[in-house]
């Protein structure tokens, strides 16, 4: 199957009976397989008037208490950015899938792009911190989807899908593991009456637990600035509480969120550092490399948000260059200097979308490197 | 909108088992119409006699999107004119829940014009009730689509250069099952339709015109919320059982108030569920047509 369907499989599996969504290339497939799926489960598709609409919806019916999510490109991404900062601000457990082609604008609506990654970080105003996965595979779409429908449940927020046009429509093997071995994370349910609940109260580990709509505990939500009652409190003390637990609870369990798949890191000298369908071309490039005898590694960002930090760090101090690939101007190239902090030369091999990167582009950067040019 | 300090030893009100009482003083102005609706959609809903954890309210922002903050029950107070497909969502995903969107005439029309459109056309079971005072109350008082012709606001110094919607003409073209429009004034003939929506099954609609004084009533020279209450009343006719386009809503002659739709059709959720069961012809057989789809 191709990587949207196994998104689509992907979120059933995790347990998602509600999805709202709007066609757009090269996105429309999830929203294809979700509609004739989602009936089968008892679940509810619905196409809505637009992606501003879409992204509503999937919040309301996550305070329905079900699992729910959307996907989307570049142009309905940039509607969403509104109702994903309510999702964040409420934090309601919800998952997008931005399937990216290249932009600015409709730009190459058929062809591949990775130009949203920092719009997916900040796009949305104010200050946050946000979860996003990027699948490299058809069967990464399978499995992310899943991780990231128990990510959004466990730590209350939109979590976001980064595919990219290729990722989306390339078919491979899927293999869908039994039920009994996926593993399924629900949001945790307050256990004290309605008169002792305080919605936004967290617990020791930065989360609260959350009350659906029905559940009887009369809940107020709301996406102004808001105390642990859940009402509006209009000043910067409550701001400054309210915003650090947003962005604490992902930064202080960033080590258990973030994923990297790692090659060649022990001896490597030259360590490229990709994501999405970026990540299959560097990969191609490091194993030319190491066949011409070349100490090339590969660090795949699984997570690109929160980005891995430490990992980098360590690696910079170790390595000789470090070269980011990826289908823009230069955006995560832009962490991966502010990690490596000067401690090695960073390039950027990258074209502006509409085709991938050719492995020889990747290759000739790394023998560059090796030679200590940059 | 003002904030002040709690006030301590008010007697209990009577509604008070459906208000969020910790939360008052609310911020509407003194004279505002908002806390006429606000009243009656609360006395309304305690009529219907509905279990309180069964109804949800979604609000979007402004004046009127506030009201979800002071009523105790499951409350969502959510993006600027998104109020109803969040709604949209809720319902879907807990069709047992009634659900009531309460919102000013600019949320609901101006930037949420659209999802209001599709949820009447699917008929979305729900109930809307806008708040209409003629402006966007909450920035200060400028332009809103309901703004008569010629008005000042504060972005129309000069009177307003657009033409209003007449929201309940609106509603009844994009296919609401219940739609009913009244002043402020009026507030029996207004409980009572609060109440049939609430009870109708599909997308009901109820318009309330209501005094801001404040803002659009000192900017048009219009008085006292009471004399605008009063201006407002003296300009509508009842006219129950009328063709919807002839509704009038034009304050410098004649409000045309009542109920004007109240029909049955079925709803999204029923349609759903029937073509997903394979309980519905092909659609070319469904409208009469013989010839064999190709």
């Amino acid at each position: 199957m191709n990587g949207d369907e196994a998104c689509c499989e992907g979120a059933l599996a995790a347990g998602c009976r509600f999805f709202a969504g709007y066609p757009i290339t090269p996105a429309t497939e999830i929203a294809e397989s979700m509609s004739r799926r989602l009936p089968q489960l008892g679940g509810i598709f619905i196409q809505m008037e637009d992606e501003i609409a879409s992204m509503a919806a999937i919040l309301g019916a996550s305070w329905g208490g079900v699992k729910s999510m959307t996907s989307t490109s570049g142009p309905g991404f940039s509607l969403m950015m509104e109702n994903i900062g309510l999702g964040i601000c409420t934090e309601t457990p919800c998952v997008v899938c931005n399937v990216q082609r290249a932009g600015p604008s409709t730009g190459l609506p058929t062809s591949v792009g990775q130009g949203d990654v920092m719009q997916a970080r900040w796009g949305s105003h104010g200050h946050y911190e946000i979860i996003a996965l990027c699948p490299s595979s058809p069967q990464q779409m399978f499995d992310m989807t899943i991780r990231a429908f128990n990510f959004s449940e466990y730590y209350r927020l939109p979590v976001m899908i980064l595919a990219d046009e290729v990722i989306g429509h390339m078919n491979e093997r899927v293999i869908i593991p039994r039920e009994d071995e996926i593993e399924i994370v629900n949001r945790r349910k307050p256990s004290v009456s309605r008169e002792d609940y305080l919605p936004y109260k967290a617990d020791a580990d930065g989360i609260a637990p959350m009350a659906n709509c029905g559940d009887g505990y009369r809940i107020h939500v709301t996406g102004l600035t808001h105390d642990d009652r859940g009402y509006p409190a209009m000043n910067a003390e409550a701001q400054e509480q309210m915003v650090s637990r947003l962005v604490d609870k992902i930064r202080n369990n960033r080590e258990k969120i973030i994923s990297t798949n790692n090659l060649f890191l022990d001896d490597a000298e030259v360590v490229v550092v990709s994501y999405g369908i970026s990540a299959r071309s560097s990969m191609q490039a490091v194993r030319n490399a190491r066949n011409e005898g070349i100490k090339a590694g590969l660090i795949t960002l699984e997570t690109i948000w929160p980005f891995p930090e430490e990992l980098i760090r360590n690696v910079a101090r170790q390595a000789k260059a470090m070269i980011m690939a990826e289908i823009n101007g230069g955006q995560m190239v832009l962490e991966l200097e502010r990690c490596a902090c000067g401690a090695c030369p960073v390039s950027l091999v990258s074209n502006y979308g509409g085709a991938i990167i050719h492995p020889n582009l990747i290759l000739n950067a790394i023998s560059k490197a090796a030679k200590g040019k940059t | 909108m003002t904030t002040s300090k709690a006030v301590k030893n008010v007697p209990p009100h009577p509604m008070d088992s459906l208000l969020r009482t910790e939360r008052i003083p609310h911020i509407w102005c003194p004279g505002c119409g908002i806390g006429t609706v606000f009243s009656a959609v609360i006395s309304a809903i305690k009529n219907t006699g509905w279990d309180p954890n069964s109804i949800a309210v979604v609000s979007g922002i402004g004046c009127t999107g506030r009201m979800a903050g002071y009523i105790r029950l499951d409350s969502f107070h959510t993006t600027h004119g998104r109020a109803i497909p969040f709604a949209t969502g809720l319902k879907l995903a807990r069709p047992q829940t009634k659900i009531v969107v309460v919102s000013g005439d600019g949320d609901l029309f101006a930037i949420g014009g659209n999802h209001f459109i599709h949820a009447a056309r699917r008929n979305m079971d729900m109930t809307v009730i806008c708040v209409n005072n003629l402006n966007y109350g909450m920035t200060g008082g400028q332009q809103a689509p309901s703004t008569p012709l010629g008005a000042k606001t504060t972005t129309s110094v000069n009177g307003a250069p657009e033409e209003p919607f007449n929201f309940s003409y609106l509603a009844s073209a994009c296919g609401a099952t219940y739609v009913a429009r009244w002043t402020a004034m009026q507030v029996r003939s207004l409980r009572s339709s609060i109440s049939e929506a609430l009870e109708k099954r599909g997308f009901s609609f109820v318009e309330v015109i209501t005094p801001c004084p404040s803002s659009f009533g000192r900017r048009n020279r219009m008085g006292s919320a009471l004399e605008m209450l009063k201006f407002y009343q003296g300009r509508s006719v009842i006219r129950g059982d009328i063709d919807p386009k002839d509704a009038s809503m034009d304050i410098d002659k004649e409000i045309v108030v009542g109920k004007f739709v109240d029909i049955e059709r079925p709803t999204f959720l029923d349609h759903y569920e029937k073509f997903n069961r394979q309980q519905m012809p092909q659609w070319r057989s469904l409208h009469g047509d013989s010839q064999k789809a190709r």
